[in-house]
Formats: C-alpha cells, structure tokens, sequence
C-alpha cells in the first residue's frame, strides 16, 4: 500500500497526539500533578497552563485540573521543568501498577 | 543618411539627460513608424559627472541585435568638453553627423570626415528658463536641424509628454530655440 | 498599448498586472531597478501589496515562502550573488511545492567581482526543482511573468522569469503593455490547494523519516523520496501545462509563440544554432548574414530550459546535420550544461536512426564581455560542417 492518494504534495503534520505513534511506551518518567500547588486548581478558574503550552506532543489538556493522557507522553519532563509552582514532579514509571501503566 | 536603419551614440555626463533625450527621440521614433527602436545605456559605470554613453538604434523592422553600435551615423556630444576627454567620433561612418554643444564659434571646429551641427545649448537653455546644465531637450532640437528625421512637432509632443510633471513648456522651448539656432555644416 | 521601457520595468509591470500582493526582495545589480519600480507602485498605491524590505536575499525568499504557505501570490527577484545566497531557501521552496514567482536578472557570479551579465547564476540553479524560463526581449519578460504565475499555481512549483542583466534589463525598447482586464481574464486570483491559517495550526515541511508514516488521522503520509519523487513527476507534467498556458494566452491576448522553442528560419536548415535568451535574437542577424552567403543555418531560442522539452528539442534537430550550442554559462570541469542537456535529449530520441547531428558548443559574453555579430557570425560560420573542438570554445577571448 502506498501514498499516491495522500492529500498533500508535502510534508504536513497537524497537531494532535499519535503523529509519532503511539509514543507513551517510550516514558521511564511520568509526571504526576500535585493539585495543591497547582496555580489553576487553587484558584478554580483558567490561569497559568503552562504545561499545556510548552507540552510538545500537545498530551496536556487546558482543563481544571490539567490531565494528561499517557498513551502518547513520551515523559520528556518538560512540563515538570516549566510548571511555575514545582506542581509537577517526575516519578519513576516502576512505581506504577500494570494496570496503571494502560 | 540611410533613414532604414540609423545608428545614434550620445556622449555625455553621468546626470545630464542623455538617456531621457534619446528615450524621447526614441518614443518619437516609433510613434513615426519605426517599428524597432533600441536604446542601451553603457552598463555599470553611470556615475554623476563622469562620461557615459547611451546608444541608440532606429529602424524601420524589429531589432535583434543589442550589441553595442560600432559605427555610428550620428554622434550627439552633450559637453564639448568630452571631445578631449572620449573618442566621441571612433567608429562614426564617414559623412557622419557630429551634434555639438559647445560655447564656442562654429568656424573654430575643422572634421574633415563629419558633418558638423553646434549650437551652444547651455546658453540657451537657461535662456529657455532652465536650471543651469540641464542640456538633455535643447540637444533634441539639434539633433532635428542636423537630420531632419522625425518632425519637430512630434518631438516637441513627445518632450512635453516626457517632462509633464517637470516643466514641459520650458523643455519644449530649448528645443525650439535650439532647433533656430543650430548650425549645420555642409 | 505600445510603450518602450527597459526590461526591469516590464517585469515590475507584469507583476503588477498580476496583482501579486506580496513582494519580499533586497536590491543587487542589475536587479535592483526592477525592485524599486515595485515599492514605488506599493508605495504610490497603485499596487495593493505589503512590499517588505529584508536585510538578505536569503530572508527576500524565506518571507516568500511563508506567505505563500499563508496563501498570497508573491514575488522576489534577485542576480548573481543574491540568488547563491538564497540557494537553501530556493531548494526549499519548490520541496515545500509553492508557486512563487522569481525574475533572475542575469548576471556574472563572484570571484573576481563582476556585475555584468552572464547566466552562471541561474544555470548553477538548474537542480533545484524550479521551473526555468528564459526571455528574449521585453515582450517576452512581461509576457512571461504573466504566464508564469499561471504556470505555477497549476503545478504549485515555483518558477524563475529569468533574463539578460543590462542587455534586456537596462535596455529601452517598445513591448505591448496588455490591460487589466486582459490579464484579469487569463490569470484567475490565487486560489491555493491549502494555505495555512491560524484556526487550523500545522506544521509544515516537518521532518520526514526516510520511511512513510501514519499521521494524526490515521491515514499513509508521504516520505521524503515520495514528496520529492512527486516534484520530479510534476515537473515533466508542467511542459503539458505549459503547452496549456500558452494556447491559452494565444487565446486572450492574440500573441503566439511555441512554449518551447522560438525557431528561425530552421526548416530548410543544415546547420542550426542553440541558446538561452537575448543572445539567441542577436544569432539571427548572423544567420541572415550566413544565408546572404548560402549557408543553410538556423536559430532556436529554448524558452524552457527546466523542466527540459527534450522530445521538442530532439524533434526539431532531427535531420540537421550539426548544432552549434552558444552559452553564456558551463558546468565547470566539462561543458556548457544546455550543450550536456542536449545530448542526452539526442541521444534518447535519436540514437541509433543515424541521424545524431554534430555539436559544437560556444562559450560567449563571460562576465559580460562584448559579443559582436560579428564574431558570432565568424565562429557560426566555422562550426557549420561539423564540430571544431571537443572542449567549448571561448568567443572573444584574449589570451
């Protein structure tokens, strides 16, 4: 099966998970929030999303409090890095159940 | 004068008009039914006051060849200060018609090969209303007297549509006057 | 309307005419005066275009190719120098298949310094997967222009306009200036496939893996070799749609030509000569000159010379007995890269009917040293019954 039908000339990538396929079985790391130091979940209205914003593989949701969807987060820790309040911390994916890990 | 194909070299300085004379004569050309007119300004080298030329070719069908004119029917020399500096007659055919501005007597000029065609332009065109050196129009009337080739009332036409927003009247009468005034050797 | 202008004033007309409405450029000799036309039209608001001064060609392209993926018909132009400095933004931009249009205004590259004209600078462009024209008069630049962005936004490559510094560029001569209406009525307003807009964000001309991929939705994306796979296909396509381009200009503006090459007087011809641009109309006064003396001789000006109309060069040289190839350019360390195109064309056409003709290749107006007819016609003269040297020779040469 090929590309002929493909409905661009070029490369092209919209935004959205999955582009680089189904990446969260790449993560050692995965970040965990800490509501109580979350600018947005202390204060109950839209502020702050910074790790909505930088987040490259666009996994973090701009929602009360910020979710992020693991099966595509690489855990490259860049929300950790950025979060303004430390509110996100990396923790070894060890730490988590099978079942969590889905 | 073969009035088929006419080659024409204007000699003059980086800033004086030269180019926007013989687009005039140019524009003038066609309008007459010349259907290939071609006029090429030396290339690169235009710098204020330095000598440049600008060549001019008129003919009755389409012109392919853009090289330089080698010989010339006509040479228009727009500062008779340039005949010590540049070769303005190299290539000129024989017979061929030297256009002069120079402030000086028409008898102290001996080319024994050219026809020679002066009129002290500069002079007259300030007397025109000109500003001081600004030669380019008053050249167009001499050109005129010396080959009687295109009509001075296409010319004047043609002036005035090229200087409409820069004294068209005052441009068009230094080639009226120059036209009166020019000397034109056997 | 017949006016006579110089030949950067009929490109900067042309695009006018076709309403492009954004052009980013930075001023080069012979080039500059075409640009400057421009921002005085912009200025004057007799063009609705954002005119953006940059501080490089490099930039000039890159603010082309963004508002191109934006959707905009833009221009730019440049010589020499400027156009090997906008060398990666050139390749980037037909890879990224964005119809912008580009006059080369012909010119000698550096070392030694050197204004004058030559084609070094867009023939050492040949590879880039633009589509190359190249003009004979100011007829041609403007008519060009017109057809060019038409060309374009069909195929979505880009395309140069390219033609003779100082010789065309700066030479005054009459050319038809066709109306609005007339251009409105073959050129419609740019409609892209895609352009890019801030309500559906993407990225564009991303990293491709050498493998294809699955994107966002699911579906088989192209790699690399397929995008580029896809432009060399388009590329061969264009010369039907180049062919389309012209029957249709033929139709709304009552001027004809061929889309591929402007023959003269090679019907009956032994011998005929080959070229790009202005120098191909000075070989037809040599030809007339040699047929005075009963010389059966032709010219033929290539107006395309990427994507390559190899089957109309080869149909049309078939029977002559030699060709002499005139350029203002080589691919150093062999021959002239027109001369090297034409006989892998005739090879492929012609090989093995017994009728490949001789060839000889010119090298003329290097670093814009004075062609005479005269020599032209000498050298021509020299070459018709057969080739003279294996290596180009020089025309004017003073060694």
């Amino acid at each position: 099966m090929g590309t002929r039908n493909y409905r661009r000339k070029t490369s092209h990538s919209e935004h959205g998970p999955g582009d680089g396929g189904r990446t969260g079985s790449w993560r050692v790391e995965r970040p965990v929030l800490d509501q109580s130091l979350c600018i947005p979940c202390k204060r109950n209205k839209e502020a702050c999303f910074i790790c909505w914003l930088f987040c490259p593989e666009i996994v973090i949701s701009r929602t009360i409090p910020p979710r992020v969807d693991l099966e595509y987060c690489k855990g490259c820790g860049i929300c950790a890095e950025e979060c303004p309040t430390k509110a996100i911390t990396m923790v070894d994916e060890a730490k988590f159940s099978e079942e969590d890990k889905e | 004068m073969d009035k088929e194909f006419i080659q024409i070299r204007w000699h003059g300085r980086g800033g004086q008009g030269a180019i926007t004379a013989a687009k005039i004569v140019a524009s003038a050309a066609f309008t007459s039914g010349y259907d290939g007119v071609v006029m090429a300004p030396t290339f690169g080298t235009e710098r204020r006051g330095a000598p440049v030329m600008t060549s001019l070719k008129i003919s009755r069908t389409k012109i392919y060849d853009l090289s330089p004119i080698e010989t010339p029917d006509i040479v228009v020399v727009l500062d008779h200060l340039l005949l010590k500096e540049t070769d303005v007659t190299h290539g000129l055919k024989k017979g061929g018609i030297i256009v002069l501005n120079t402030p000086m007597a028409f008898e102290s000029y001996s080319f024994t090969d050219f026809k020679l065609a002066s009129a002290d332009i500069t002079a007259i065109s300030v007397e025109a209303g000109l500003p001081h050196g600004m030669v380019n129009t008053g050249m167009i009337g001499s050109l005129e007297k010396a080959t009687n080739l295109l009509g001075m009332d296409l010319l004047i036409k043609c002036i005035e549509e090229e200087f409409s927003s820069r004294k068209p009247q005052k441009n068009s009468l230094a080639a009226r006057i120059a036209y009166e005034r020019t000397r034109v050797g056997g | 309307m017949h006016i006579i202008e110089n030949g950067n004033t009929a490109a900067a007309l042309g695009v006018k005419l076709c309403r492009a409405s954004v052009i980013a450029a930075y001023p080069i000799t012979p080039q500059t005066p075409l640009t400057e036309k421009l921002s005085e039209y912009v200025e004057r608001g007799d063009m609705k275009a954002e005119y953006i001064p940059v501080e490089s060609e490099h930039s000039a392209l890159a603010v082309c190719i963004a508002a191109s993926s934006a959707g905009a018909r833009v221009f730019t132009a440049t010589s020499a120098n400027g156009l090997l400095y906008m060398h990666e933004q050139v390749q980037w931009a037909s890879g990224a298949r964005l119809p912008i249009v580009m006059c080369v205004v012909n010119r000698a590259v550096g070392a030694p310094w050197n204004i004058w004209n030559d084609q070094q600078d867009s023939i050492s462009q040949r590879d880039t997967g633009w589509i190359q024209i190249y003009c004979a008069d100011h007829q041609q630049i403007i008519d060009a222009v017109i057809k060019a962005y038409w060309i374009a936004e069909k195929v979505s490559i880009p395309i140069m306009v390219c033609y003779d510094g100082y010789i065309l560029s700066h030479t005054f001569m009459p050319f038809d200036l066709p109306d609005q209406k007339t251009v409105d009525a073959f050129l419609p307003p740019f409609k892209p496939d895609y352009a890019l807009r801030p309500e559906e964000p993407a990225n564009l001309n991303t990293v491709t893996l050498p493998d294809v991929r699955l994107d966002v939705r699911g579906e088989l994306a192209h790699s690399y070799m397929e995008i580029r796979y896809l432009l060399q296909e388009e590329l061969r396509t264009t010369l039907d749609v180049a062919a389309d381009a012209e029957k249709r200009f033929a139709e709304i503006f009552g001027r004809q030509s061929d889309p591929f090459i402007e023959s003269y007087r090679c019907d009956d011809a032994d011998c005929v000569a080959l070229g790009l641009g202005s120098l191909t109309y000075q070989l037809r006064v040599s030809v007339d000159a040699l047929r005075k003396e009963g010389i059966k001789v032709g010219v033929m000006g290539l107006r395309f010379y990427r994507p390559f109309p190899d089957e109309a060069i080869a149909g049309a040289l078939k029977g002559k007995k030699s060709v002499v190839v005139f350029e203002k350019a080589l691919s150093y360390g062999y021959e002239g890269a027109l001369t090297s195109d034409l006989k892998s064309a005739l090879y492929e056409h012609l090989a093995g009917t017994g009728t490949l003709p001789s060839i000889q290749n010119f090298i003329a107006g290097i670093g814009g040293r004075d062609i005479r007819t005269d020599d032209l016609t000498k050298m021509f003269r020299a070459a018709t019954h057969g080739r003279v040297s294996k290596e180009p020779l020089w025309i004017g040469l003073k060694l």
